[in-house]
């Protein structure tokens, strides 16, 4: 049973990095900042979430999950108000988004 | 010298720290226990000279423990964005039509309004660039993201756990 759940655990991690070469060959493909932005989410969102699961799986229920959570919500919440900053401060410098119908 | 819902208040903050200094310490040595419970009568004593407990809400305790299906209902949607924008990311002709969209919020509070906003900055395909009272003005990568927007699912989500009191 904990072989099964370490090769889960091992998948899960795996997807974790798959998702963030994902966001990277999107920040790489993306025309724009703020689409650029959008690929970057990828990588904060599914990459994160997938790569602590995994290693929730691997260490079991005790203190180092309770850490491994909260550093997953830590995460999440900070990360998009990063974004944010990021988006609000390119917009109030006239960085005007590339709009559909422009390409 | 305290009224009933204040000390519901404070016990609710004392619960939520000692089981914060708990699961980061793991410590059960006597001194060490002490030393914990010095640093959150510090911080209960420093947020009561500050003000900081809002008595007209539900304690911080109750606020935690509600707002764990929301995120559970928010996980799921995360999932559901990601897989869309990788889609777009790997097709190779790149179907992207990036869009402004400006949403009108429901909630109340600046407290649910700002986890509304980071809430849309979570989900791939959506970031919400600006809040101005209480319209949100949104960056999307495509149509699909500005639709599941439009129909304000989240935004009802959030102003009803707001009106039960939970955010």
């Amino acid at each position: 049973m904990s072989e099964f759940i370490n090769v889960l655990a091992y998948f899960f991690v795996i997807g974790g990095a798959v998702a963030i070469v994902i966001g990277l060959i999107g920040v790489y493909r993306m025309p724009d900042f703020f689409t650029r932005l959008h690929a970057a989410s990828i990588v904060d969102t599914l990459g994160t979430i997938f790569i602590i699961f995994g290693l929730l799986l691997y260490s079991g229920i005790n203190l180092v999950s309770a850490k491994l959570i909260l550093i997953m919500l830590f995460v999440l919440i900070t990360t998009p108000a990063a974004a944010h900053a990021l988006a609000k401060s390119a917009l109030h410098g006239n960085l005007r988004p590339m709009l559909d119908g422009e390409k | 010298m305290f009224d009933r819902n204040k000390l519901i208040h404070i016990s609710g903050m004392l619960i939520t720290l000692a089981a914060l200094w708990l699961l980061l310490s793991g410590y059960f040595k006597p001194l060490l226990l002490f030393f914990g419970l010095v640093s959150i009568a510090l911080v209960l004593v420093i947020s009561l000279r500050m003000e900081l407990i809002e008595y007209d809400k539900p304690d911080v305790l109750r606020q935690t423990l509600r707002s764990i299906p929301y995120g559970f209902w928010l996980l799921v949607e995360i999932f559901k964005a990601n897989i869309d924008v990788c889609k777009r990311i790997l097709n190779p002709s790149l179907p992207i039509s990036p869009r402004l969209v400006r949403i009108t919020s429901t909630q109340r509070g600046d407290l649910a309004r700002t986890a509304y906003a980071n809430s849309i900055t979570l989900t791939p395909g959506t970031i919400s660039i600006d809040v101005e009272g209480k319209e949100i003005e949104v960056h999307a990568l495509a149509e699909l993201g500005e639709e599941t927007l439009a129909t304000g699912e989240m935004d009802r989500r959030i102003t009803a756990v707001e009106d039960k009191g939970y955010v």
